[in-house]
Formats: C-alpha cells, structure tokens, sequence
C-alpha cells in the first residue's frame, strides 16, 4: 500500500517508474475524501493543483532530475502562506484570505518538487492545544475520534497518522508540533530556532515560533528537514549556518551518547507513563548510550514565563488583523472605532481574545517590569539551566506530554489546566532548542511520545537518537485501526 | 509681573536618504501615485518580516559622529502599539530603551554672533507611518502606505533652548548638519524635516522646569518661531491669571497661528513598548564606525573656521557662506578663480564674500531658487570682481552688470564693453566733465563756497549724472575737491 511506504521508498518506486507521482497524489486524495470527514483534518483541499503539481513533478523525473521529496505529496499547516490558496490560520478572521505569496518553507518544498495536497486545520492563530479553537471546528484523533489530536498542529498530526499524507509541516511554539505528535503517534520535529525560515508562516509568538515537520519517522523527517532548513535574508532571526546532511548522519552510532533525564520531567508523571520512558532508556543503553539524571531547576517556571511572553509577543503581532486591508471586515463600520471594534470582536475566538488581553496587560505601563520583564529573566534563567545541563550530557529525555489524548470538551473550559498539557514541550521554546517526539509505546489504546531535546543545531544528533530508536522498535509504524 | 524664563526642547524628524525603506525593499521615492510604493511587508501582511536596511545604520551613525555622540555598540529596535489606519502593523518599530546614538552636542551660533551649546539626548532610528487622504473624499478617508516604512532619524535634543530664536537657529543648525552629512534632503515642504517642540516655563531662577506642552509636527522654520511664541504667550498668561498647565500633546495651526489641544496626558496612548522579536539586536563594531568616520565631510563648523581663517571673513560672514555646502562650494569657487592682480587673497575673498551674500542672494531669494541653481556661474562673478578689483567698473555699476549677467548669461566683460560701461578713470576727462557743470552751476557753487558744504554731494551727482554713473568715485571726490577750491569740508 502507497500511504504504509516511507518518503525513501516512494522516491524508489517514482524514480524506477514503478509509479507516478500523479498516481501517487491521486492515491493521497482519494484517502483524504474518505477518511478526512471524520476527522476534519483539512480546512482546504487542493486537489487541482496538486495533480497538476504532480504532472509536474513527473515531467521532471521523466527528464532525469532527482530529488528526495520529487512528487512526494505533503500537507501544509494553513498558518503557512501559500500563493492563491486560502490561508485561514485557522481562524474566521482570515477566512477568506487568499495570500498573495509563498512562505519561504512552501516555496523551498515546492521549489524540491514536493506536491501540497490541502491546507491542515490548526488551533486560531497556533494558540491551543487540542486543536479545539479552530473556526473550522475541532480536529479528531484517529485513534479515538472522541479525542484529541493535540495542538495547535492538530490538523497536521491527524492527517499524518491517518496516512493521509507522507508528511505534513507545522508549527510549534510551546509545543505545537511535539505534543500533538506524541497524541497521535507520530514523529514530529521541532528545529532550533533560526533554523527554519519564518517568513510567510502567520507569526503567533515570534521569538518562540518554529517551523518543522510531522512524518512517519525520523528517516523521513530528515529528508523533509534537510529541504526546510537554511538561512532566508528575509527572516532576520534565521541563522546564517551550514545545513549539515541529515540523512547521512542518521545511522551513526550511539556508543557513548550520554542522554540526560530530565528530573523535573519525572515528578508527579504517572508509573505507566514513566514507565514507557524507562522502556525506552534500556533500548538507548542496549545500543551504547549511557543515562545520568540532570536537574533543571527553574524548568517548573517554562509554564508562567510561557504565558507571559508568548500573548505579550501576539497581542502586537495580530494588531495587523484591523479590518483594514485584509481579513474579515463587520458589516457598515459606524466609525472607526467601530470598524476596529467589531471586525476584531467578530474575527477572533475566545482564545485568542484571552491570549491578547493578557498579552496587552502584562505589557501596560505599570504591569510591564512585574510581568513582561520578569519573564525575560526567567526565560534567560531558563536558558542557562539547559546550557548547564547540555555540559553534561549529549541529549536529554523524557515524556512529551503528561497524559495520553484527552476527550474533545474535556479541558477547553478550563485554560490553566489546558496550559499544563505543554509542561514538558514549553522549555526547548523559551531556550530556542530543537526537539523531537517520537512515539514510545501506548497507554489505554492510546499513543504516548518520548522527547528528545538537544543543544541548539544538534538535530542531526537529535535525529540520529531517534532513527536509532525507530531501528529497535514499531511503535512509529503502527497506524490507528482503519487507516492502516 | 514675575519674568519667566523659557524651556524648550526640539524632537527632530528627519527623513534619511537611503533608496528603500528601513524594512523593505519599497522605493522611498517623493510623490509617487498613492500606494505604488507599498509591498507586502509595507502592508503589514499576515506572515511578512522586517529586514533592517544597513544604510540607514550607517546614516545614523554618521549623524552620531558629526555631533561627538557615542554610537551605541548594541542598539534595539522596539515595537510602539496603537492603531491607527495609516499604522499598518498596529504598531510602529523604534528604538526605545537603547537608541543608536546618545549623548551628543551642537555649537550653534545665534544671529548676534553669540554661541549657545545645545546637548542631544539621543537619536534613534524609526520607521514612518503612512498618510490617511481625506480631501475628495465623501464618508470614507483614504490610506496611502508609500510612506509607511520611510527611514526617520528622531533626534531628540535636551531642554537647552531658551527662546523661539534659539529654537530656531539650533533647528536650522540640525537642517544643515544633516544636508551636509547626505543622511537627509532636508525638504521641509515634503515633510523631510520636521520636529514637535516641548515648550514650557517657569519663573526665572527656579530649577524645576514647569509643565510642558508637546506642539506636533511643526514643518518650517517660520512655524516652529510663530507655534513657540504662541504657546509660550498661551502659558504665561494661563499662570499669571491663576491657571496651571495641563501635559498635552498641541497642534499648531499655521491659518490661525494658535494652537490647540489634541489629547492629554489622561487620553495618551499606552504604547506597551517591548523589543521587536523579528529584529536581532543592531551589534556595531570599531571597524564599521571608523568606515563611516571616513566618509565624514567637513563640518559645518570646520567649514566656517577655515573660512574665517584662511580668508580673513567675520565669524558671522564664515557662518553664513558654510551654511550649506553648496554655497560654500561657490564661495570657494568664486575666489579660487585666480585672485585678481591687485588684490590680496584676503580683500578678494570678503569681496567675493560681499556679493555672494549681497547681490547673489538676493537675486536667489528673488527668483526662489538656491545657489545650485544660481543663473551666474562662481566663473563669472569671479570674472565681473576682477573688473571691481581693477576699477575697470564702479561697485555701483558692478550692480548693473550683475544684474545683467543675471539675465542674459553673458560675461561681466562683455556686458562691460557693450554697453560702455567702463569707468572713466582719466583725469582730464573727469576733469572737463566738472568744469561744465561747475559752469553750468554758478548759484550752487557760491553756496557751496560760502559754506554749504552738503553741496559737494550735488556737484558729485551732477557729474555722475553727467557720466552715465562711470567716473571713478575716488578720483572724482579728489578732483571735484581741488576744482571747488578750499571748500569748508576739506580740513585744514
């Protein structure tokens, strides 16, 4: 079955002739009209131009190009820009948005041949994590479409775990790619900071926002990564450094590695769940590595520091989102007050209005230094406990998320507890560091991820890690009942 | 009465002369049709960043040498939150805490010669905001973004000023430092140049400066004198009949010469500064500030104690003619065209002064237009002093021939020698010119030598008269005074 094959083996089959790439899109899409409903993974499907892409993609293989993602279809988060295409970011304020332009991750896909399939349903603006505050509606876990996929790439997870794609892209800013990979079994890779270009991918909190990748595995996580990465002259805080070679490096051995536990990780995490993590640490020690418990003390702080940062960063940034030039504008504007009043009101979800209310207090005179500044500190506090730790030790481990998927309705009242979900994703953000969730094993029927966070630029040993686990185990290939 | 004394602080715009705009690629470009200058990222499109333009960098650097400030070796870019239409981000980038440029001064001379230091807090790099379009428009306004994105240099000078008049020529100072530098074209009628003041007052002696009111957007010379005075009359007579001052933002309007209260302190925007996160820290090193050090013109300042001192000018003279470097340029043209035999370097110079000042500018002024665009070459003046120098021509009749030249372009000489110009020089000649007047004259001639001694003037006209204006005034006023014989005003 096509949608079972990894990226490696489907540039195999294309390159020999054995398919085509439109034959092979043609396969995605059909899977994505009968198995997409249920899930309400994509909030836009572009079947046209994605066979036409497709056609292309076969031309240029036919001519003898080559290229690892050639004709290999992907979905994009819709917090991408994509030209012509509608990008809604999730919310009804950019429902009819047709951006003019290509986010520069697009542009590079498309640019290798990539075919994008649809556009991926996400939490508004990236601000959730049970992709529940979308406008187009909640997104399904395949593994139990009464749960959730996490979030806020919640429509990018979906779809990857439901083989609806070989891969799709995301975005994570506390945890956006991580935490929903680990909810649906799938690997998901969060690159340092700077590694990938932001510029087109609707910025949420911009000195947190990363984009990455959700495959099937770490193998082809590489080859999406090594396409993503690189330094753009139009996204100032992209950094001008050597791509190393992804793929080349992940069979390397582990003899040596010295991976650290991360001990605030472990406290208060339930034995079933601590126990996957263990399970995962004898396989890391049976192919060489050793294992030592570091502490990071001030990591309990990530969650406040978090959210004080992250709404002070987008309650600026989504003050372009006036009713002015783009976007969702109210029906007769009395006034401008009005005009600024309503199509704002009208545009933006209860999350989103919450994330830029608090945004705006922690950042008003008066409320600035107890708030915005102290969390800088923390976050720098943050930082340095990681630097420390990655003096010891090569990697460190743990959980990505607490619990396994929780039931649709069953947090979204309550935002605090909703915020706890990405304890353990949120300080690789606050410090810039890449990151990686691989799936570990399950508990109730349901997957659980195990994170990987190295030093800033280590994702090809982040990588490496990960392959290595992947070659020992089968949790990445199982796939939920009915989308196998 | 009690005497107040004036506090005055300026808040300079000025517009850098970089070809794009500070965080894009869009033309900065004058007059351009609304909105053709204005690309995704001027728009403020969902996803779209800011790349910082180095120019401007440099630019503000090279103000910040100018003005002996310290260039700061990290500087950072902030975000200033409010919405406004012609804001598409809904918020403008600045610098805030740590500006480019801190802690300079400026020398500036007033117009009775006296020299008054004003220090500059700072200067930081920012962009502009679009312009909302009401004219024309029924039930709607307009929004053109060319402008949005504009380089702008914010120099910000401490509360030094005293007066309008110091105001001013500290303003005008600014104006042609930064034409000098290139960093600015100084159009003030294109809004290239442009400052709020920050007028308060308090009775003189006390140290603590009164309430201030901030007057926006003040676009000439003229304004900022006028808005100064308005505003510094409007709080004096508000405290002397018991009122007190509120903090408020003002705006002047020219038409009625007042101005008037747009928003106080109470009603002023929160503007929730915080670091712009798409921005990396602007790092500057010894080896970028030493490139722009080189690129440093002479200063103004430099400019006028060469002047003064190589060519024997008053500090007031070498301060007018290095206004500009243009007009210094032709000054200095005007005297390197070979010095004319007769002269010294130093007379030739403050003739050359004189009528650069004189005749030149005010035919400048006449015709609105500077001394890049003056119809009379540095050559040709130079040419038409020569004739002074060598008393081929009269000052007097040099004015003419100015004008002339003015006109139709041709050569002082040329001019000179059609139209016979030429100075009567010889003696006889004058001499036989004063003998029929003298006998055309009797009544006045016993008058005058019966101790009318004004009539000397008259005798002078008549001859001149006589002349066509061309005899040689000194050797007239000599011989006319030996022909009159012992007249009263000759002392013995």
């Amino acid at each position: 079955m096509l949608h079972t094959l990894s990226i490696g083996e489907l540039g195999k089959s294309l390159k020999s002739g054995q398919i085509s790439s439109v034959e092979l899109t043609r396969h995605f899409l059909s899977r994505i009209e009968r198995l997409n409903p249920a899930l309400n993974a994509l909030t836009t499907l572009t079947a046209e131009q994605a066979l036409a892409q497709a056609a292309a993609a076969d031309a240029r293989i036919a001519a003898g190009v080559q290229g690892p993602l050639l004709g290999i279809p992907l979905i994009h988060k819709d917090i991408f820009c994509t030209d012509g295409v509608r990008t809604s970011c999730g919310s009804r304020m950019l429902d009819n948005f047709i951006a003019p332009y290509d986010a520069t991750v697009v542009a590079r896909l498309k640019a290798a041949g990539a075919v994008m399939l649809g556009k991926a349903n996400m939490d508004e603006f990236a601000m959730g994590s049970s992709n529940e505050t979308s406008f187009y509606g909640p997104v399904r876990n395949p593994w139990d479409t009464a749960k959730v996929p996490g979030g806020s790439s919640g429509g990018s997870a979906a779809a990857t775990a439901a083989r609806l794609a070989p891969f799709a892209t995301g975005t994570d800013t506390g945890g956006s790619i991580r935490q929903p990979a680990a909810l649906t079994g799938v690997t998901g890779l969060k690159p340092t900071y700077g590694r990938v270009s932001r510029y087109g991918m609707i910025a949420f909190a911009s000195s947190l926002d990363q984009a990455g990748v959700f495959a099937h595995s770490a193998a082809d996580a590489a080859l999406v990564l090594q396409v993503m990465a690189g330094f753009d002259p139009k996204d100032s805080t992209s950094v001008d450094t050597p791509v190393p070679d992804y793929p080349a490096a992940l069979d390397g051995a582990l003899d040596g590695l010295k991976i650290g536990l991360l001990r605030e990780f472990f406290e208060g995490l339930e034995a079933r769940n601590s126990a996957l993590i263990h399970d995962a640490l004898k396989i890391y020690r049976s192919l060489g590595a050793t294992t030592v418990e570091v502490s990071l003390p001030h990591l309990p702080l990530s969650v406040p520091t978090y959210y004080v940062v992250a709404p002070a960063e987008c309650s600026s940034n989504l003050s372009r989102f006036d009713g002015v030039r783009f976007g969702h504008r109210c029906e007769n504007p009395a006034d401008l007050m009005d005009l600024y009043k309503r199509s704002r009101g009208e545009g933006f979800g209860a999350e989103v209005k919450r994330r830029i209310m608090t945004g705006t207090y922690v950042l008003s005179a008066g409320y600035f230094d107890a708030y915005y500044l102290k969390a800088q500190k923390v976050r720098r506090l943050i930082t340095d406990d990681f630097r420390a730790a990655f003096a010891q030790v090569d990697l460190l481990i743990g959980p990505t998320t607490p619990t396994p998927a929780f039931a649709i309705g069953a947090k979204i009242d309550d935002p605090v507890t909703m915020y706890l979900n990405d304890i353990y994703t949120i300080g690789a953000n606050l410090a810039g560091l890449p990151g990686v969730s691989l799936p570990c094993g399950f508990v109730e029927g349901l997957p659980m991820g195990l994170q990987l966070i190295g030093p800033h630029f280590s994702e090809a040993k982040l990588l490496n890690a990960a392959h290595r686990f992947q070659e020992s185990t089968d949790w990445h290939r199982r796939a939920p009942r009915g989308y196998d | 009465m009690a005497d107040w004394e004036v506090v005055i602080g300026l808040e300079i715009h000025a517009q850098l002369a970089t070809k794009s705009k500070i965080f894009s690629g869009s033309a900065t470009a004058y007059g351009a049709p609304p909105n053709t200058q204005a690309n995704l990222v001027d728009l403020a499109y969902p996803g779209v960043l800011p790349v910082l333009n180095a120019e401007a960098v440099r630019m503000a650097v090279k103000f910040g040498l100018a003005i002996g400030a310290s260039v700061a070796r990290r500087s950072v870019f902030a975000r200033k939150n409010y919405f406004y239409p012609d804001l598409p981000k809904g918020y403008q980038i600045s610098q805030y805490e740590l500006p480019v440029v801190k802690q300079g001064k400026l020398a500036v001379m007033l117009d009775d010669g006296a020299v008054k230091t004003v220090g500059i807090t700072r200067a930081h790099l920012e962009e502009d905001a679009g312009k909302s379009l009401h004219e024309g428009l029924v039930h709607a306004s307009g929004i053109d973004l060319n402008r949005a994105g504009t380089p702008l240099l914010e120099i910000v000078s401490e509360p030094d000023m005293r007066s309008a008049r110091e105001a001013v020529a500290y303003m005008k100072k600014i104006h042609t430092l930064v034409r000098y530098l290139e960093i600015c074209d100084g159009n003030m009628q294109e809004g290239s140049f442009r400052c709020d003041a920050n007028v308060s007052v308090r009775p003189r002696g006390r140290e603590k400066f009164g309430t201030r009111a901030e007057i926006k957007n003040l676009n000439s010379f003229r304004f900022v004198e006028k808005a100064i005075h308005f505003e510094v009359a409007r709080q004096i007579e508000l405290l002397e009949s018991g009122g007190t001052v509120v903090q408020e933002t003002r705006l002047y309007d020219s038409d009625k010469d007042e101005t008037r209260s747009m928003r106080s302190k109470e009603e002023a925007n929160d503007y929730r500064y915080f670091p712009d996160p798409d921005l990396l820290p602007v790092h500057i090193d010894e080896a970028f500030i030493d490139a722009v050090r080189a690129t440093l013109p002479e200063l103004p300042d430099e400019k006028a104690a060469r002047f003064a001192r190589d060519f024997g000018l008053s500090a007031y003279d070498a301060g007018v003619l290095s206004a500009s470097r243009e007009l210094g340029a032709y000054f200095e043209a005007v005297v390197g065209h070979s010095s004319p035999a007769g002269a010294t370097h130093a007379m030739h110079a403050k003739l050359a002064a004189n009528w650069v000042m004189g005749e030149l500018s005010s035919a400048l002024n006449r015709d609105n237009t500077d001394i890049t665009a003056s119809r009379v070459t540095p050559a040709q003046l130079s040419g038409l002093l020569a004739r002074i120098v060598d008393q081929t021509i009269s000052g007097k009749i040099a004015k003419d021939v100015f004008e002339a030249m003015w006109s139709d372009g041709r050569s002082a000489d040329h001019i000179i020698e059609a139209s016979g110009l030429k100075q009567i020089t010889d003696s006889g000649a004058i001499e036989a010119v004063i003998d029929t007047v003298i006998a055309a004259n009797p009544k006045q001639l016993a008058d005058y030598r019966s101790g009318k001694d004004k009539l000397f003037g008259f005798f002078v006209g008549q001859v001149m008269k006589a002349t066509g204006g061309k005899a040689n005034p000194a050797q007239l006023n000599e011989l006319l005074k030996a022909k009159l014989g012992g007249g009263p005003s000759e002392p013995v």
